[in-house]
């Protein structure tokens, strides 16, 4: 039988993995419709709204369940977790009641006249409303990555019989690994929708799509893609460092390391054994891990056994989820980087099929098998986002608040049966609207393909470029 | 800091008020488009449209104010946040899971194939009925002081089923005021049938609260006090009367007084929730907490009423424009 920990702790992490999907996708994708708008204003060219025009469905359905979702989330809290704001409520309550405040109603308010305002207002209130609803899920992105991060590397603040006082804000919300967390949190999103964006309209051209409008969102998708994979990779790489810096233990267990020592090799793979303390079946390249971490291959990298208590019992995270989540994450990343690259280079390359003018083959250039291996790739970043999250939030283990109180320490004294019954009414929530979700994503994507089809005239000029396309992707 | 006295006794009552305030706009509010999702099975697909589209550009920030209300107990109050939350565990999920149903029902509904509207629709009505019994089961629970006894759940799912129908009241209400024809009548009716749901609502809970507490019970029927009370009760009665005699002569010629009701109840809810918060203060959890024990330390109290200061405004202010420009009839809501 389980207790209530435990089903509290599954039930937290269903919750809040669910919850994120949707805010991933939202934060980036607002300044992207953004982007949309902004050029359908600048050019008058329809491609651009039409681009809006779907976008902003998908916008619709992704913010809807990210805010019922994140309902449930500030509820738990208090009915699964009430020793979190008793010890450092303190703390957490101001950052949260600002996130309400300066995020939540900003983006909730103007979300109803991005969506349904078109006509009602003028074309700047519009874009303006685009704009804000943007910049709030970007606030609301900030204040719960500082909250996030002060949990990581707490910081400004004293404890008073055992609760703990705000000494410092300035010092509480630049705490020390902030900065990264929110970059590598945003970069993530960015990487999420360009890749979603792709995928989708990768898929509507396989279906036959045309659209110039699917070509604007394509490329798009594939060189935001493009452009982010290597910031994001130097940020994650930033964001490690100071990881290793304040919460050791945690990289010692991404790394798969047990000793502190030199010369220590990056495991490319292993089955972490935490009973015998080693891995088995492991394959690394020397080296490199210290001079990943240190930048030199002599560097001394801290190992797991530095955190055992006197007892025996591991004072760092358990290692085989973090060791694995974390080589999912970078695994992904690579996929992300190899297909978002070898799409522009295909796009790149000239030729001279069209009017004798060496001019770049655009999307027409992308090989079908590279579009098809888009098309799964559109939720790659759910996948990288999941897996950094489970990285370093069960890499903060057994910690609640690094170093001022364990998860233990916070759980409240709800009958297990209690916790169960809700934790399986969410799962069976949780699943079928997953389902749903993903299949009126493709059902959406289906029906504008068709349409747009539909929709060209015979003989005009858009369907002969259209049907030059078509025979070009073959 | 110290402007105004000693901060552990305004800082409290001020996150008090606020808290009490968020709440009363959050029951009104949501109150009206969960009794539009609550009035869905006795509307046709056509006037279930027209329905959504009336609350299609609020819903989102009226949910708002929940989640701003619950942060500030989160925020102000932490200790009583947990002993109400675990104390309400099971109706505090089923509330969740139904706001997550009706969520997502209204993309759901036009975004999916039509085959399934049916079944969003049915998850719209049965997200917005969960949630409208559980907050009224947890205000029953709440009056008779966290405690859970046969007679305390009898009474809870008594005050679950009087809200129900006086959240479906003012959406009925707010129907009358955003739609036309044949829908308007219709709601008219519904309207006249969810009546007693306020008058039973409003009576339990005054009956109630004063035999359930001592402390309420001399908080009222002491003097001067029930000649300051005695007001409340007449001026509801008053309203009722002047609800019901509209609602036999709506809808009007050119749609005059169509916001009448909506207004009307709104004060009604005003009254009710102005009774609650003078028979509770200064309890948070009833008889057991008050809000100057459960407050937060005052610098933390002091930077959320800072932000509050500037935020609260603008958000009113945004608020109203939306409401502005989605003013008049509902129309069908289109992206373009």
């Amino acid at each position: 039988m389980m207790d209530a920990l435990i089903l509290s702790r599954i039930q937290f992490a269903a919750n809040i993995s669910f919850h994120i999907l949707f805010p991933t996708i939202t934060i980036a994708l607002g300044w992207v419709l953004l982007f949309f708008k902004l050029r359908f204003n600048a050019t008058g060219d329809e491609k651009w709204f039409d681009a809006y025009r779907f976008w902003v469905k998908v916008f619709a359905l992704s913010f809807a369940m990210g805010v019922v979702s994140g309902i449930t989330m500030s509820f738990q809290f208090g009915t699964n977790w009430p020793g979190f704001m008793e010890t450092v409520g303190n703390i957490a309550g101001p950052l949260l009641a600002y996130e309400v405040m300066t995020a939540f109603f900003l983006e909730a308010v103007f979300l109803g006249i991005m969506l349904f305002g078109f006509r009602r207002v003028p074309g700047w209130l519009h874009t303006l409303a685009t704009f804000l609803v943007a910049f709030g899920t970007t606030m609301s992105a900030f204040w719960i990555l500082v909250l996030n991060s002060w949990m990581h590397t707490p910081a400004g603040f004293e404890m008073r019989e055992g609760v703990a006082h705000a000494t410092d804000w300035f010092a509480i919300i630049f705490n020390p690994s902030m900065p990264y967390r929110l970059v590598h949190m945003l970069l993530a999103s960015g990487l999420t929708v360009a890749f979603l964006v792709a995928g989708f309209s990768a898929f509507r051209w396989l279906i036959g799509d045309r659209s110039a409008s699917v070509r604007a969102t394509l490329k798009t998708g594939l060189v935001m893609g493009a452009l982010l994979i290597p910031i994001q990779v130097l940020a994650g790489d930033m964001h490690g460092l100071n990881t290793l810096e304040h919460q050791p233990q945690k990289v010692a267990a991404m790394e798969g390391n047990w000793e502190t020592r030199s010369n220590v090799p990056l495991v490319l793979f292993a089955l972490p054994d935490e009973e015998a303390r080693e891995n088995r079946y492991e394959i690394g390249i020397p080296n490199l891990a210290s001079i990943i971490l240190k930048h030199d291959a002599d560097g001394v990298v801290p190992g797991l056994n530095d955190f055992v208590a006197e007892d025996g019992s591991a004072l760092h995270p358990p290692v085989a989820p973090v060791f694995f989540s974390f080589r999912v994450m970078i695994g992904t990343g690579v996929a992300m980087l190899l297909l978002s690259w070898a799409s522009v280079f295909f796009m790149a390359r000239r030729d001279v099929s069209r009017g004798g003018t060496r001019h770049r083959r655009g999307v027409e250039g992308l090989p079908k098998p590279l579009l098809w291996a888009l098309v799964p790739m559109a939720f790659s970043g759910w996948v990288a986002t999941l897996a950094g999250w489970y990285t370093t939030e069960i890499g903060r283990q057994p910690w609640l608040v690094q170093g001022i109180m364990t998860t233990a320490d916070a759980v409240a004294d709800v009958p297990a049966p209690f916790v169960a019954t809700s934790l399986v009414a969410y799962l069976a929530v949780y699943v079928v609207l997953l389902g749903a979700y993903v299949s009126v994503l493709f059902y959406l994507a289906t029906k504008t393909a068709k349409g747009e089809r539909v929709a060209l005239r015979p003989g005009s000029g858009e369907a002969t470029t259209a049907a030059a396309a078509a025979v070009a992707a073959e | 800091m110290t402007l105004f006295g000693d901060p552990t006794v305004w800082l409290p009552l001020v996150f008090a008020a606020l808290m009490g305030v968020s709440i009363l706009v959050y029951v009104v509010l949501d109150g009206f488009d969960l009794g539009v999702g609550v009035l869905f099975p006795f509307a046709d697909e056509a006037e279930r449209d027209r329905m959504v589209a009336s609350i299609g550009p609020f819903w989102d920030a009226n949910e708002t104010w929940l989640v701003l209300a619950i942060g500030i107990l989160l925020v102000a109050f932490p200790s009583a946040h947990g002993a109400i939350l675990t104390a309400l565990y099971l109706p505090v999920a089923v509330m969740l899971i139904g706001l997550i149903l009706r969520g997502v029902a209204f993309e759901f509904r036009v975004k999916a194939p039509h085959r399934w509207k049916l079944f969003w629709d049915r998850a719209f009505f049965g997200g917005s009925l969960m949630t409208s019994l559980s907050q009224g089961y947890m205000l029953g629970i709440y009056i008779m002081g966290l405690e859970i006894t046969v007679f305390t759940t009898a009474f809870s799912a008594m005050t679950a089923i009087a809200l129900t129908v006086a959240y479906s009241f003012i959406g009925a209400t707010w129907l009358i005021m955003k739609t036309e024809s044949q829908l308007q009548r219709k709601a008219v009716n519904w309207a006249k049938g969810g009546i007693w749901g306020v008058v039973l609502g409003l009576g339990a809970v005054s009956v109630a609260s004063p035999f359930v507490s001592q402390r309420i019970f001399e908080k009222w029927f002491s003097i001067p006090e029930i000649f300051l009370l005695a007001p409340l009760p007449l001026i509801a009665l008053g309203l009722v009367a002047l609800l019901w005699y509209a609602l036999r002569h709506l809808p009007a010629r050119n749609d005059s007084f169509a916001w009448f009701p909506f207004v009307i109840t709104i004060a009604l809810f005003v009254l009710g929730f102005f009774g609650m918060a003078y028979s509770f203060y200064p309890f948070v959890v009833p008889d057991q907490l008050t809000i100057y024990e459960a407050a937060s330390a005052p610098e933390s109290l002091f930077i959320i009423l800072v932000g509050t200061c500037f935020v609260l405004p603008m958000i009113v202010g945004y608020s109203i424009l939306a409401y502005t420009i989605f003013r008049g009839k509902a129309r069908d809501l289109t992206y373009d």
